[in-house]
């Protein structure tokens, strides 16, 4: 069984747009980016692109994927790593749902702060 | 229903009392009784004064296709013979778990061997005001579709707030008894738990085609009323009048019971893979359960956990291993079917077919080459085919390319290869239905030099309208000319074989009104698009629809959805607005103001005569808005495929070789085209003489004055690849050169493609053509100016002011801040 202190609570599911995304800022760290999926799915990164580190959280969100703003490498939500051609991958958040809020796991979030 | 004698005295056998008389809990006695007919003695409570009936079918009966008695799954007799007690109407309130023994409300005390908690779950209902108001009802049992039906004969609005399963069905009944009914729904697509957004799109066309109103993104306030329900009140203000108010927003595992018992209580009872729960003679079962984290709200999972609740109770336990579930919806004459993930991801790939004509949409989505979702709409023939293989996991490799068909073609023998299908068919055969294309007709069209799919499309134009039949096309081409096939129009990605004008054509031809709709009918391959043609077709319905269309911000770049411009470290610039490149004291020191105030590490002046501030945070974007707008400017859309500057030179007023107000005549350009969204970013520049120092002939328009007027160059680009404008035409005065600038942007904003700059553009159409439509053609100018001015007195709405007064503030703030403890320490 996990305990509550290993998820962090932070909102409900609507506050994130859909094929959209918002962020969890980490203080001394990297920002986490927790998005949502045209059919609802949850799923969290590090808010930072393997290539130059674009914020992922302002790109455009498609299908299970979401371009960086930068310079519009596809990312996958779910791994994390760079499809297509490209090589690289943004550290994921394991993130769930219960009861309309948003939990992500604390240990990887304190590692994203590190 | 009346309380048969309870016989406990004279039956020695073990006791088992069901609490819950509904489907789950008299479905598991069925599975024992299928056991064992004889080891337990049996009693059912339920808190209905009925019999045992299919919650399922209620539907139905709401919409008058069943009545109460078809629906019912057990009656009296089937009690009767199997000797079991119904004590129905009066509920269980309490279970002592150490004197074994459940108490009703009507104080009926019966003691147990083994319990079976089977409550189900109740509706939930959201805590607004005015919810207890009469005439509030959920859609949970027989009594709420009374409550219902005696509403519905008096006619009036009804307002079903929930647009899932359940709300759509009660609102499909109600519609059919008479009533006008609005559908509330807080999330942007129907039932977005079964449907991807495409399907859900379909969803609604289709109930608003039967007259019923649906709202989507739209949050209820309140219930409004005085004694009963006359209104419900959404967040936004709007206020629909409602004579009855259905809650089918969702339902809740009913735990109360077992949570007064002490039972170990999640989301739902918790239960073993046997149905036991943290007391090993209290079983549970059905919706109100929560297994291996999951909770169901559909009738095939409940099926399942009686199975192997029955086995355990009879000492052969096989073990319930979760169910994977699939969902249809009961709305006669629209047929919806979807099981399994269908939200994609990794390693997963989409095989879509899409029937504009018939309002067909398939969807099975594949993972290691086994289906692991699927989403059907119009056509769900095959939903119980794609289960089947999803439940089986079975390999569809070898199906694959004619899996979307359906069972029944790809079980077709010689004819599951699609090419030999083609081949087989006889030349009168069918291609494109909606130019009436027969196979003859395209080959034919091929012979004569139609090489590609575009000449074909050109030509004979098989596949130009709709675009279903393009793989037939391409199959032709490929059997008429083996490898000599040219690649064809640059499609806009992958996601569609049209290209850019062939899609701006039918969102116009078809006035197609948003992205899902152009993504249906025009048979996208993804069910989402891509970031490359969900901007492309923002844009086309925004410049189609000027004042209509609702922009849609997650289709946006990230610059245009923060309205500055996004800078490698993740920070922003901000660039306000100086009309023709003028300012003044006040405006330069707000600049001053904000540059210290936020700490902008640097300031610049930009190309296009701006001053450009770097290095804003996200969150501070909408305080140095409103700072800027304080001193009165506004969004310089230095960020946007949109107006950039109108650059100046001092022009007359000034300049010793000035010939006439350059300055003057490029603000006035300024004022009447800034906030236009445009194919791509567009420069525009006003020199006083010839010798232009605005450097107007590098510009997507420029304007040189010289002393007998205004000479007007398009095209221009000091880029890449520098382009000199062409010229276009003279004018003599300002409102002229005001109204050909209006005439040529309108003209670019309609016929260019997403992402392609004036000078590529006029590359491409050719400078005659502009000419043609600008200077041969005076009434087509005068109608694209005024398109333009038009569309102008939508966009002309600063942006910065809207988000500075608040609007749209998720875009700025993050969700969540965490500071961990360990920083603290």
């Amino acid at each position: 069984m996990t305990t509550a202190a290993e998820w962090l609570d932070i909102g409900w599911v609507d506050q994130i747009p859909v094929r959209g995304s918002r962020t969890v800022q980490v203080a001394g760290g990297d920002d986490i980016a927790v998005f949502r999926t045209a059919d609802g799915k949850i799923f969290a990164l590090l808010d930072r692109c393997p290539h130059k580190h674009g914020r992922l959280s302002q790109g455009i969100v498609h299908g299970g994927a979401v371009a960086c703003p930068l310079h519009n490498w596809r990312i996958s939500l779910s791994t994390g790593e760079a499809l297509g051609e490209d090589k690289g991958c943004t550290p994921t958040v394991p993130v769930k749902v219960d009861g309309g809020r948003v939990l992500i796991c604390r240990a990887s979030t304190l590692k994203a702060a590190a | 229903m009346e309380h048969r004698p309870l016989k406990a005295e004279t039956d020695t056998r073990e006791h088992l009392v069901v609490i819950g008389n509904g489907m789950a809990g008299c479905r598991a006695v069925e599975e024992l009784l299928a056991r064992d007919r004889t080891r337990y003695r049996v009693t059912i409570f339920g808190a209905e004064p009925r019999v045992n009936y299919n919650r399922i079918m209620l539907s139905p009966v709401l919409a008058g296709e069943k009545s109460f008695d078809d629906i019912v799954i057990n009656d009296a007799d089937w009690y009767a013979s199997n000797g079991i007690s119904l004590i129905a109407g009066d509920p269980v309130i309490a279970i002592d778990r150490a004197a074994k023994t459940v108490t009703t409300r009507g104080g009926i005390s019966e003691s147990y061997h083994k319990l079976l908690i089977a409550t189900g779950s109740d509706p939930f209902i959201i805590p607004v005001p005015g919810k207890d108001l009469p005439g509030v009802v959920a859609f949970r049992d027989m009594d709420d579709v009374g409550t219902m039906l005696s509403a519905a004969e008096k006619g009036g609005n009804a307002v079903v707030i929930g647009g899932g399963l359940l709300g759509l069905e009660a609102a499909h009944g109600l519609s059919l008894r008479g009533m006008r009914v609005t559908v509330i729904h807080l999330m942007p697509t129907l039932m977005e738990r079964q449907l991807d957004e495409a399907a859900g799109w379909l969803l609604k066309q289709a109930l608003e085609a039967r007259g019923q109103t649906i709202l989507t993104g739209a949050d209820t306030a309140e219930i409004v009323g005085d004694g009963k329900v006359e209104g419900v009140r959404l967040k936004d203000g709007t206020l629909i009048p409602a004579d009855l108010v259905v809650m089918a927003v969702g339902i809740r595992p009913s735990t109360a019971l077992a949570r007064d018992a002490g039972l170990a209580v999640g989301r739902g009872v918790q239960v073993d893979d046997h149905m036991v729960t943290s007391d090993p003679d209290i079983l549970a079962v059905g919706e109100c359960v929560e297994h291996d984290g999951q909770v169901y709200g559909l009738v095939a999972p409940l099926w399942d956990m009686c199975r192997s609740l029955a086995d355990g109770l009879v000492e052969k336990p096989s073990g319930y291993r979760g169910s994977v579930t699939s969902t249809k919806l009961k709305v006669s004459g629209i047929d919806v079917f979807s099981a399994g993930d269908f939200s994609g991801g990794d390693g997963c790939e989409d095989i879509v077919l899409r029937d504009a004509a018939r309002g067909i949409y398939k969807r099975v989505v594949l993972k290691h080459d086994r289906i692991v979702g699927a989403v059907l709409y119009g056509d769900t023939a095959d939903g119980s085919w794609y289960f089947d293989l999803l439940k089986k996991q079975d390999d569809v490799s070898g199906l694959r390319d004619v899996l979307i068909f359906g069972q029944a073609f790809a079980s077709g023998g010689g004819q599951a290869d699609p090419k030999a299908a083609v081949a087989a068919l006889s030349d009168d055969a069918e291609i494109c239905g909606c130019n009436g294309i027969s196979k003859g007709q395209v080959i034919s069209c091929i012979a004569k030099g139609a090489h590609s799919l575009d000449a074909v499309r050109g030509t004979c134009k098989a596949s130009a309208s709709c675009g279903s039949c393009t793989g037939l096309v391409e199959t032709l081409l490929a059997l008429t000319l083996g490898d000599d096939v040219q690649s064809g129009p640059k499609t806009m990605c992958k996601c569609t074989s049209f290209g850019h004008d062939d899609v701006r054509r039918e969102i116009v031809a078809q006035n197609m009104r948003s992205i899902p709709e152009v993504m249906q009918k025009l048979h996208w391959a993804t069910p989402d698009g891509c970031s490359s043609c969900r901007p492309a077709l923002n844009y086309y319905l925004l410049c189609a629809l000027p004042g209509e269309y609702v922009d849609d911000q997650q289709s946006r770049f990230v610059n245009e959805r923060l309205h500055a411009n996004i800078q490698k470290d993740g920070t922003y610039s901000v660039v306000p607005r100086m009309w023709g490149g003028l300012t003044n004291p006040k405006e330069l020191r707000a600049i001053a103001d904000v540059v210290e105030k936020y700490n902008a590490p640097m300031v610049k002046v930009t190309g296009g005569q701006r001053l450009d501030i770097f290095g804003i945070k996200k969150e501070d974007l909408p305080a140095v808005w409103a700072d800027l707008n304080a001193a009165g400017m506004v969004s310089g859309h230095a960020y946007g495929k949109a107006l950039r500057t109108v650059k100046t030179c001092v022009g007359s007023e000034w300049c010793r070789f000035g010939t006439q107000d350059s300055t003057g005549l490029g603000v006035k350009i300024e004022r009447m085209s800034w906030g236009s969204w445009m194919p791509h970013k567009f420069k525009i520049a006003v020199s006083g003489c010839p010798r232009n120092c605005a450097e107007a002939t590098i510009k997507d328009f420029g304007v040189v004055c010289v002393d007998s007027g205004y000479e007007l160059h398009v095209g221009g680009n000091g880029g890449i690849h520098v382009r000199a404008t062409d010229l276009l035409c003279k004018v003599a005065t300002k409102q002229e050169a005001l109204d050909y600038c209006a005439a040529f942007i309108q003209l670019y904003r309609e016929e260019a493609r997403y992402l392609e700059r004036t000078a590529p553009w006029i590359e491409r159409v050719g400078l005659d053509y502009v000419k043609a439509r600008l200077l041969d053609d005076s009434a087509g100018r005068e109608a694209l100016r005024a398109r333009f001015l038009y569309s102008q007195s939508f966009s002309q709405d600063d942006p910065w002011a809207q988000r500075a007064g608040g609007a749209e503030a998720e875009h700025h703030a993050p969700m969540a801040r965490f500071i961990p403890q360990e920083a603290l320490a």
